[in-house]
């Protein structure tokens, strides 16, 4: 049997930056600990480099390589780039926070980046196997990451829960996949693809493991009824850790079901087009409804990404481009506002305080009218008030569902997102009508300022301006 | 030259712009955002006048037009124009909101940039949603509205601010979403997103009953017609002065717009379907909410409650029109409806605007809303009392003053509509008489009611030049109310004309 060398040039980033993270392993374990900030300007280098390697290679035709097992496309590029982008985003708004605890070690950042090459797998997945590999990295990195605080015993706990189900889920994943296999003869999305096609619907080996994929896809997302782990993850984690479960797994995720449903399975749309009508309904019914319940304002947070998550798939069950596109959209602005968010908790942690509950929040325009105003931002985003970002996401989504006659859905779909725009204005309450409590001066360190300026002046700016990134999230979608 | 200018967009975007400038002065600098936040509003109120001045009364087209794509993926375009109905409203927004600057001069100390921030911002917002003839463009500036006015009411606002602004931010939410997705789906019918377009697009009778319906989710709520006007009472009650006077003056004047501007032309079908829907909630408007009004304690909740009796006539004068058609078989008295509710419409803004800011006088004075904490306030206030006397005048609709061109107009069309309509809606001139003149009574007149109303100092420059120019505004607007009404006259003959072609 012959070995032939594979195209090593498709995958450059993402060996880039498992070289630089083994680089920051070594490094970090000579390092004094006085100068652990080398580990963190080297990790913020390496997913600059990634970043580089992946914009440069950027373009052209999707390409295939390691047996049909890897694929680089437009798709992966634009999520892999945004997912670079928010997690050196992350790492900047932990800084401080993890430096205050110490908590500042090589681990943060050593696990974090393998997180990040979990993810970029998983997006660049054109198998069942990589799937599963890519998400197996990312889910390990993050199970350590929530215990990372290792004297905490709320954080242990949520590790736990989140290594039981996340284990679970995974065997429903592997499961599914090997009826996909035996029904098909073959891993490769490709090959499947073309197999499910052949056999249709008729085959019930074949919607049987679609189930159990579907499943799996949606505990990773966080869907209902999936969803058990969220909340008590995202508040038992330490904040940073939660900004990063948040955020660009996100986009893993959605890459996850673009590439296994849709790529793998278009034969099948009708069969799981219902089930992510279920998952979608009930998310979007129970994130917002059960926000409202919430004190903590990391369930809280929780509970609303259940149901951006609703609106996400509500796109993608839509089956055209554009709700494919308008998925996109979504995911990569939701890890825009969810950054924003979670990056002011983090500057208001400060100094041995930790934010937990909304109350927290109380007169933050007396502190700090521009965090506020930040804040502000981000929430009515989330709501989808106009003139921000959130509106169009929602606006692309409802377009797609309302063009395949689903006017009923998009009716309780807005309905439900009025129900839900009452907890961001409950967060906007506390910051501007009510007195402070405290009066701590907050001071963010100078570069924390500029990036959470720009990232809240994006999810404006992006309001007033969307069609540059929707018409990227539309070439993306037809390049596939 | 002025046709050069892209007038509607500096109109919209100075005061939004100027809005951000005066935040960043900061609240540190009091004076300085006061006297930018002036400035600003005196700008856009002049560029606003070329909009009447050269305004063209003998077409119904749209004027100033702009045009720009914004989102080409979904056809969504930077599409701006005016016609008679939108022309006279931006005259309203510009004007009111310099007096509410002024208002707030030296009531506000609380955080004084952000305050003339929210209002400059709002009023880009609510220009925006005027002069927008793109319907994405309309719903986004008719949602982003609500962060100002929802900041403004829990900022500024009085002890139950709190409740009354998710109220009130809620309701008009929740209104205005089932228009969005009647809107997405008539750009599946029309392939365009342009109003114009909507107009012409032709719909069955069930399409147009579920898009009539939607849209009536929002402006109702907006106006706000019976029953759900609940949210204006507590949000009038509570805002600070200048956020009820431009909530009354325009927000409300943002429901009867889509009316005229959505509702009637896209389906003019199911709104002759369902006219008496609309007139029943509009009669029950003018007269039980009339007897609200009545019984009221608080002198802004009295207001509150006229102001949706009073718009009750607006929605009345053009709904009645397919009575008037059926009835009578001409247009004509079509029209006078139409131009009725729109000079109401108008003169009710600047009407209820001052009231609210004589209210505002004597809170800043007093600290009390209650009626009953006032009496006699003409032995101290002498100038006051006779703004004040002027201005219920007016709301009760004494001829001379503006608010009597609008009542009769509405009156003597609905005469042709029948006879029990008319009826019903004249009562309004006993119940508006009833409730104003007795606020007056109980408040400005009889012997000085307590020892703090024996101190009371009368009106100073500020609050003089506020209240003298709306005087003046509302006499002229009594007693020579042709330039408004010659602006719209084209622009609702077109309406009426375009009503009786069915669509169907």
């Amino acid at each position: 049997m012959n070995f032939v060398a594979p195209d090593f040039l498709p995958a450059l980033p993402e060996l880039f930056l498992l070289a630089m993270t083994c680089v920051v392993l070594m490094v970090d374990v000579y390092l004094d600990p006085a100068r652990r900030q080398v580990t963190y300007w080297l990790s913020q280098g390496a997913l600059l480099g990634a970043l580089l390697l992946t914009v440069l290679g950027a373009g052209g035709a999707a390409t295939t390589t390691f047996d049909g097992h890897f694929v680089r496309d437009l798709l992966g590029d634009i999520l892999k780039a945004g997912v670079y982008l928010v997690i050196a985003a992350v790492f900047l708004y932990s800084r401080d926070y993890l430096k205050e605890r110490e908590l500042f070690k090589g681990e943060f950042y050593m696990l974090g980046l393998f997180g990040v090459l979990g993810m970029m797998v998983m997006i660049s997945a054109h198998s069942f196997l990589t799937v599963y590999l890519g998400l197996e990295l990312l889910s390990l990195s993050l199970y350590a990451l929530v215990a990372f605080n290792r004297d905490s015993a709320v954080s242990s706990e949520a590790a736990m829960k989140y290594f039981v189900l996340g284990a679970l889920a995974s065997g429903m994943l592997l499961y599914g996949t090997s009826m996909v296999y035996g029904a098909t003869g073959s891993v490769d999305i490709a090959t499947v693809g073309e197999a499910v096609a052949r056999q249709g619907g008729q085959n019930l080996v074949l919607v049987f493991g679609l189930v159990f994929l579907v499943v799996g896809l949606a505990f990773k997302l966080g869907a209902v009824p999936f969803h058990m782990w969220l909340p008590d993850v995202y508040q038992g984690a330490p904040t940073p850790v939660t900004l990063y479960i948040s955020s660009a797994p996100k986009l893993a995720a959605y890459a996850l079901v673009m590439r296994v449903l849709v790529e793998g399975m278009p034969a099948l749309f009708g069969d799981w087009q219902q089930m992510l009508w279920v998952l979608a309904v009930l998310s979007i019914l129970l994130g917002n409804v059960v926000a409202i319940a919430q004190v903590n304002i990391k369930r809280m947070l929780a509970y609303s990404t259940i149901s951006h998550v609703g609106f996400l798939l509500l796109g993608v069950l839509a089956g055209t481009p554009a709700g494919y596109a308008a998925a996109m959209f979504y995911a990569l602005t939701y890890t825009l506002m969810v950054a924003g968010a979670f990056g002011i908790l983090l500057v208001l942690s400060q100094t041995g305080f930790e934010v937990e509950n909304i109350q927290d929040l109380k007169g933050l325009n007396d502190r700090s009218p521009w965090l506020a105003f930040l804040m502000l931002l981000v929430m009515m985003s989330m709501a989808g008030i106009p003139f921000l970002v959130g509106f169009y996401a929602k606006l692309a989504v409802l377009q797609a569902i309302i063009e395949i006659g689903q006017v009923g859905l998009a009716v309780f779909a807005v309905v439900l997102s009025v129900i839900g725009a009452f907890y961001y204005l409950r967060v906007v309450k506390f910051i501007y009508f009510d007195e402070p409590e405290q009066n701590v001066p907050l001071q963010p360190s100078l570069d924390t300022q500029v990036v959470l300026s720009a990232n809240g002046l994006l999810i404006l700016l992006l309001g007033l301006y969307p069609t540059a990134l929707m018409a990227l999230c539309l070439n993306a979608i037809q390049g596939l | 030259m002025l046709s050069a200018l892209p007038l509607l967009s500096l109109v919209i975007w100075v005061p939004i712009l100027g809005g951000a400038a005066v935040l960043f002065v900061g609240d540190d600098n009091p004076v300085k955002a006061r006297r930018l936040a002036l400035v600003v509003a005196i700008a856009t109120f002049i560029l606003s006048l070329p909009l009447f001045s050269e305004f063209d009364t003998t077409t119904a087209k749209m004027q100033f037009q702009e045009f720009a794509p914004w989102i080409p993926l979904f056809h969504v375009n930077y599409h701006l124009g005016v016609d008679g109905f939108s022309v006279p409203l931006i005259l309203l927004t510009t004007f009111t909101t310099v007096l509410v600057v002024i208002a707030g001069w030296e009531v506000i100390q609380y955080r004084v940039a952000q305050y003339m921030a929210a209002f400059l911002i709002m009023e880009g917002l609510m220009i925006g949603v005027f002069a927008a003839l793109d319907a994405i463009l309309f719903y986004v500036f008719f949602e982003a509205m609500l962060i100002p006015m929802f900041l403004v009411i829990g900022i500024w606002g009085g002890p139950r601010r709190v409740y009354a602004t998710i109220k009130f931010f809620l309701y008009t939410f929740f209104g205005s979403v089932f228009m969005l997705v009647a809107l997405l789906y008539m750009y599946f019918q029309s392939g365009s997103f342009s109003i114009l377009e909507f107009h012409k697009l032709p719909l069955g009778l069930t399409e147009q009953i579920l898009i009539f319906l939607a849209f009536m989710g929002a402006f109702a709520v907006k106006v706000p017609m019976w029953p759900v006007h609940t949210w204006l009472p507590d949000a009038h009650t509570e805002a600070p002065t200048g956020g009820s006077v431009i909530l009354a003056a325009i927000t409300l004047k943002i429901g009867g717009y889509g009316f005229v501007r959505f509702s009637l032309p896209i389906t003019p079908d199911a709104s002759a379907a369902l006219d008496w829907l609309i007139i029943a909630m509009s009669l029950i408007a003018v007269v039980y909410i009339g007897l609200v009004a009545l019984v009221q304690q608080d002198m802004k909740k009295l207001i509150a409650y006229s102001s949706i009796a009073h718009m009750g006539f607006v929605t009345l004068g053009f709904f009645i029109i397919f009575d008037i058609v059926r009835q009578t078989g001409s247009a004509n008295g079509a029209v006078m409806g139409i131009e009725g509710g729109m000079v109401q419409m108008i003169s009710h803004g600047f009407i209820s605007g001052a009231l609210f800011l004589c209210v505002g006088v004597l809170y800043d004075r007093m600290h009390s809303r209650m009626i009953k904490d006032y009496g006699g306030v003409v032995n101290t206030m002498p100038v006051f009392a006779a703004f004040m006397v002027l201005f219920a005048m007016a709301n009760s609709g004494l001829p001379g003053t503006s608010g009597f061109v609008g009542e009769f107009m509405v009156i003597l069309a609905s005469f042709k509509a029948g006879f029990w309509i008319a009826f019903l809606a004249a009562l309004t001139l006993i119940l508006g008489a009833a409730y104003t003149l007795w606020l007056v009574k109980r408040v400005v007149f009889g012997a000085v009611g307590n020892q703090h109303v024996a101190e009371l100092s009368d009106l100073n420059r500020r609050e003089f030049v506020v209240l003298g120019a709306l005087a003046l505004v509302v006499l002229l607007l009594g007693v020579w109310p042709d330039p408004l009404v010659s602006v719209m006259h084209a622009s609702v003959d077109n309406l009426v004309q375009h009503l009786t072609v069915s669509k169907l």
